[in-house]
């Protein structure tokens, strides 16, 4: 029982990566290596603004996912708008180009070694549920995922720009037509999938903070992105979950070993049976 | 351009005389490259060799066949444990084990060809790349294959000459290497490359045409982690010393980029972009001792940055190219060559 809650707690995690990457891939089919890289920038300045500067948590946070919001935007118009033929590869190309870019900048200037994090909420004191422990600080990322999860979900079908971002994926000549800026809502898009990420970013730092944190969670969340099939939010959140309680168990019982790799076997065993993913429309290309 | 007339025109191993001519200089020029430049330069030749071959295996599979892979590294960690492993606990001759291993390698791109049949763009991505992935982590962890410590590479012998110098093992690697080559641009002027690019440009429309997209993709992957797989065995003998950590998502990054920068679909570009990228590679690991800038960027990272990560330097070089070219040249090289040769043919108009 232990072993499933703390599965889910480091699930959370996964799942916040996910939404981040499917938000992107939603609205315009680029899939987005440099997500944990744009977390990572961030998160690394709030950490300046701490400890060099010594401001206030509610100036650091608040003005870290402020930044992040412009990293999206900034990033956007600056290169994947610039693509001369985009295609998936390239997009691809493009992206672990930057990728690699943030990761040497934030290296460079910050060295490899690992720091701490202060937090307002210390990683070590437990809640306990029963017989159960969890740390404050997983349960609540657990409660930040779920709310954001909610909060995107909605924003995405009721209000008049996630109803545009969906026009914008499905048509994007149409949507234009139809008087949607659709470069301005891929800006857009960009800027809310960077905040996210920077969220998970935040709470994965108390942890561990290093310029490789970023590198776990974002491929772990990537990988339950597409086992929820890339399109769906609730899909890439029960498929974090499902990847973090397996990865656990499998830790728990069968070997600490190959507790990262199994992950991926599980992907690539998904796929084979279901290839869009679990939650996702089998998509039919049309000739 | 001059008109191709029948078949056998498009075939040719050498498009024209004057491509034969500039092919037997560049192999004679290779013959000779040891006595003209200092050890260094052999050690990197070497290097490059190594790159070109997978470099050439990846662009048949990314660039000809258009399926990604972010899974390399894991095809050229089998080759170089699978060849040392053969030789030390089998007691096999180097060719025989390298041939076996790069086998190996292609047995396991088949099977990783077999669920991308029914795969595309992420989904594609992320299974090749769990699958890297896990090979590293696999091979890291079984005491047979000497774990996180690592292998040695043994003496290497070939009937009875003793490769020991970089010298030595340059003739072997740049034989093999040119061979290879020529055997893959053969095969892309021919039956099985234009399947390929069949698949590349539309798949369903390929297969009403009649090819066999299950034989053809499959096929490409285990070419491609032939290639690879060759490429490891002999990279073993390189470093002399392989360890797990080296086979990284990294190293497969860095692959994809060497196809990208050189230009998707085309040998040459793979070839312009393996020897590029490693050069990079090699001349960015002391990059403080470039002159001028080497001084220039000390002061930069004492006063700005930090001096410990300015190793990080060629992370951000790298994905500057990469990025760049995706931007303003998708074809790489190859397309800056191409943009060239036809300027400078139609000179001065």
């Amino acid at each position: 029982m232990q072993t499933l809650v703390s599965g889910i707690a480091v699930g959370s995690s996964y799942a916040l990566m996910g939404l981040a990457m499917v938000i992107i891939y939603k609205t315009s089919e680029v899939i987005n290596f440099a997500q944990g890289e744009m977390a990572l920038l961030s998160v690394f300045l709030t950490y300046m603004v701490l400890e060099y500067y010594h401001f206030p948590f509610y100036v650091a946070f608040p003005s870290a996912l402020a930044f992040a919001l412009l990293l999206g935007f900034f990033l956007e118009f600056a290169v994947l708008r610039r693509a001369k033929e985009p295609n998936v590869l390239g997009m691809i190309i493009i992206t672990i180009g930057l990728e690699m870019i943030l990761m040497g900048f934030v290296s460079w200037k910050f060295g490899a070694e690992p720091k701490t994090m202060r937090f307002p909420l210390s990683p070590y004191d437990s809640l306990s549920l029963g017989e159960i422990f969890v740390s404050s600080l997983e349960a609540l990322t657990f409660v930040v995922a779920l709310t954001l999860m909610a909060v995107l979900f909605l924003f995405l079908r009721y209000s008049k720009l996630g109803i545009a971002m969906k026009a914008t994926q499905q048509n994007k000549m149409a949507a234009r037509l139809m008087g949607i800026r659709t470069n301005r809502i891929l800006m857009i898009t960009w800027g809310i999938s960077s905040l996210v990420g920077c969220t998970a970013g935040l709470l994965i730092a108390p942890t561990i903070m290093q310029p490789y944190m970023m590198w776990d969670p974002m491929l772990k969340g990537f990988a339950a992105a597409v086992l929820g099939g890339m399109t769906s939010l609730p899909g890439s959140v029960f498929g974090a979950y499902i990847i973090g309680v397996v990865e656990n168990l499998f830790g728990g019982y069968v070997s600490i070993e190959f507790k990262s790799a199994v992950a991926f076997f599980i992907i690539v065993l998904v796929l084979c049976i279901k290839p869009s993913g679990l939650f996702a429309r089998h998509y039919v290309k049309k000739v | 351009m001059d008109m191709k007339r029948d078949y056998y025109e498009d075939v040719r191993l050498f498009g024209s005389k004057v491509v034969l001519f500039w092919f037997l200089v560049l192999i004679a020029f290779l013959g000779f490259f040891p006595f003209l430049f200092r050890n260094y330069y052999v050690y990197l030749a070497n290097y490059m060799a190594i790159n070109v071959l997978v470099a050439i295996g990846l662009n048949l599979l990314v660039g000809y066949t258009g399926q990604i892979s972010l899974g390399h590294a894991g095809f050229f960690a089998i080759g170089a444990y699978g060849t040392i492993t053969l030789m030390t606990s089998a007691h096999l001759p180097f060719l025989v084990a390298l041939v076996l291993a790069a086998i190996g390698a292609a047995l396991l791109g088949f099977l990783l060809g077999l669920p991308a049949l029914r795969l595309e763009g992420p989904y594609l991505s992320i299974a090749t790349l769990g699958f890297g992935l896990t090979i590293t982590q696999v091979i890291g962890r079984i005491g047979f294959f000497g774990g996180r410590q690592g292998l040695h590479a043994p003496e290497l012998t070939i009937f009875s000459w003793h490769l020991d110098s970089d010298r030595d093992f340059y003739y072997l690697l740049i034989t093999i290497t040119v061979i290879l080559t020529l055997v893959a641009r053969n095969l892309v002027k021919t039956k099985v490359g234009r399947a390929f690019i069949a698949i590349r440009d539309a798949d369903i429309a390929a297969e009403t045409l009649g090819v066999n997209i299950m034989l053809y993709k499959t096929l490409a992957f285990a070419v491609s982690a032939f290639y690879t797989g060759l490429a490891g065995g002999l990279y073993a003998f390189v470093l002399r010393f392989i360890e797990p950590q080296i086979f990284s998502l990294l190293m497969s990054i860095i692959f994809l980029a060497m196809v990208v920068v050189g230009g998707l679909g085309s040998l040459f570009g793979s070839i312009a972009g393996a020897c590029l990228l490693s050069w990079l590679d090699l001349e960015l690991r002391n990059i403080l001792s470039i002159p001028y800038l080497g001084g220039w960027l000390e002061a930069l990272s004492k006063s700005y940055f930090s001096i410990t990560g300015v190793s990080n330097i060629q992370l951000i070089i790298y994905g500057s190219i990469m990025v760049s070219i995706m931007l303003f040249e998708p074809l790489g090289i190859y397309g800056i060559w191409i943009r060239t040769k036809l300027y400078w043919k139609t000179w001065p108009f």
